[in-house]
């Protein structure tokens, strides 16, 4: 019998273009796309099965094993430093991690920088490098209040457009580092099932590859 | 009925035939006490897998430590003297917080050390064991050997700074080459340079196969000096079918200030991560001051727990219910009766209900009376 390969795709339009993506290569589990409370989707005669998970936690589902592959952003391998192997970029779901926030507010460094941010390890790895004091604010959602409502100086998050920014009278001090979804595999797994995942890697590969070039 | 195979679980009787297994290679018990001096983990830092260290003073006020790794104090024990080779195992807790944990845990390790004159037989003979501990724990099991002696001397050839290196590095562990090709791009690596650390993402597979391919990155004498030793490695055991579980991947790394040469890791199915590691660190030994060679592996043995699929259904075979007014001698002999064919008897006066069963029993005055079977 074929081994199933288990994906985890993360909720949203991320992992919809990632399934969409999946299908385009020979990977189809046409119930998915079906509108019901099912949790996860199988294909056998592909050998393939998808589950949805959030998308902060499918690193981890790869790491435990529950999951043999996933996709997971840049931003979120960064703060976890999952112990997967990280095979392929895909491309999308760009967008930036930067610092912002109310014009001025880096300028003032004599004392401590207040940054709120969903993501706490980048934040700290990022300024401890610039050997500056910074005090965290973790928050789970809606960061570019922080600076509005002087919860903090400024914000370390992911910036897609820039929208929401500017219209908030935010500005961008500084970018981290540029994000994109990438395509993770359990380290185990990688080694019980390799043929397949490769394969799955190959076509992913050359999809995308394609896609540039369009 | 056999004992092991009725009360051991899993991990316990995994246990028994590795430490049956490391004695038949003439592999000596080493028990050791749970604490170390502090500083031993102070000085070594980077050679333990995770950084935190459970500290207490003792009664003297010196600054201690739970353990939190036992290669470490069997290398600092053993002698300095390099013709002299100790072949020890052990079986030990120790307390360290898992990767992406924020708690300690206490880990079950078994494992071995061979100290001393480490030659091409030792190092074939721990490879051996190492696949044939797996085989002993699942059907299916891979050992993954690399030499960082081939990954360092490639790393020297391209002349990178330092934090550069320890960020390629990083990403050949995770096999990343996009994030390669990346960094060599803002850094002004040349293309030559760039491509054959891509490469050396992707050397993995079957052993004489990836040797072949391997072939064609060498740059320096310690790069082929690797390979070698591989190759003779692979020469020996290929021969023996418990190694026809080897595979080689030069992504598998560990700090390169304390281990040097053959590293290797293995898995077993259902186990997400890698429960067995190991390899050289006579890089280790050097730094404690002794001139001998080191190599050696553990197995973490909790893991196996996780992969335990089949669950024990029942916490007793029997359970037997009697009363106030029961004839006790009489409870006594039936108890003895059920216990003695090696069933597992529960005997109290009501049922509980958090007490699995096979089959519920009552003492009553005619004898044993069946109330309930749950096979």
């Amino acid at each position: 019998m074929k081994q199933m390969i288990k994906v985890a795709l993360p909720k949203g339009r991320l992992g919809e273009s990632v399934y969409r993506l999946f299908d385009e290569i020979g990977y189809g589990c046409p119930e998915i796309l079906e509108n019901s409370r099912k949790l996860i989707f199988e294909n056998e005669e592909k050998g393939i099965c998808y589950f949805w998970v959030k998308p902060s936690d499918a690193a981890i589902y790869v790491e435990h094993g529950a999951a043999d592959v996933g996709i997971a952003g840049l931003d979120i391998l960064l703060e976890q430093e999952p112990d997967v192997y990280e095979l392929l970029d895909l491309g999308f779901g760009r967008c930036k991690m930067v610092v912002a926030g109310k014009k001025g507010a880096l300028s003032e460094t004599g004392r401590t920088l207040r940054v709120a941010t969903k993501f706490p390890n980048i934040a700290k790895k990022y300024y401890t490098e610039q050997s500056r004091e910074i005090e965290i604010i973790k928050l789970n959602g809606s960061i570019e209040l922080a600076p509005i409502v002087q919860l903090s100086d400024v914000i370390v998050d992911i910036v897609e457009t820039g929208k929401t920014l500017k219209e908030n009278k935010l500005e961008v001090f500084e970018e981290i580092t540029a994000i994109s979804a990438r395509f993770i595999v359990n380290k185990a797994s990688f080694r019980f099932k390799t043929q397949q995942i490769e394969e799955m890697c190959e076509r992913l590969r050359a999809r995308i590859s394609e896609g540039k070039q369009v | 009925m056999n004992i092991t195979d009725s009360i051991l679980k899993r991990e316990e009787k995994a246990i028994f035939s590795l430490r049956n297994l490391y004695e038949q290679y003439g592999y000596k018990k080493y028990k050791m006490s749970k604490f170390e001096e502090y500083d031993l983990y102070l000085e070594n830092k980077s050679f333990l897998p995770s950084q935190q260290v459970i500290t207490f003073t003792d009664l003297s006020g010196k600054l201690m430590a739970l353990k939190p790794d036992v290669t470490l104090s069997i290398a600092k024990n053993a002698s300095s003297n390099p013709s002299e080779t100790e072949k020890l195992y052990y079986n030990e807790n120790v307390y360290r917080t898992p990767h992406g944990s924020n708690e300690y845990r206490e880990i079950m390790q078994v494992g071995l050390e061979c100290l001393g004159d480490v030659d091409l037989y030792t190092q074939c003979e721990v490879i051996l064991l190492a696949c044939k501990s797996l085989q002993k724990l699942s059907d299916e099991s891979l050992v993954v050997v690399s030499h960082l002696g081939f990954v360092s001397g490639l790393l020297e050839s391209c002349g990178l700074s330092r934090s550069l290196e320890e960020k390629i590095l990083k990403c050949i562990g995770h096999k990343n080459a996009h994030e390669i090709i990346r960094l060599c791009e803002t850094s002004n690596v040349s293309e030559e340079i760039c491509d054959s650390l891509v490469a050396l993402t992707s050397l993995y597979g079957d052993f004489s196969e990836t040797l072949v391919r391997a072939e064609e990155l060498i740059r320096n004498e310690k790069m082929r000096d690797a390979l070698e030793q591989l190759r003779e490695l692979a020469g020996v055991l290929s021969g023996e079918p418990e190694c026809s579980c080897m595979k080689l991947d030069f992504s598998v790394l560990n700090d390169l200030s304390y281990y040097n040469g053959l590293i290797f890791q293995g898995f077993i199915g259902g186990v997400p991560t890698a429960i067995l590691s190991g390899g050289r660190y006579d890089n280790l030994m050097e730094k404690l001051g002794k001139k001998t060679k080191a190599i050696g592996f553990a197995v973490y043995a909790d893991q196996l727990e996780r992969s335990n699929q089949e669950l024990d259904r029942f916490d007793v075979d029997v359970l037997l219910l009697y009363e106030a007014n029961s004839d006790v001698s009489k409870l006594t002999a039936a108890v003895k009766m059920l216990t003695a064919n090696g069933t597992r008897v529960r005997i109290q006066k009501t049922k509980s209900d958090r007490l699995r069963y096979r089959q519920l029993l009552r003492l009553s005055d005619g004898g044993l009376e069946i109330l309930e079977t749950n096979d």
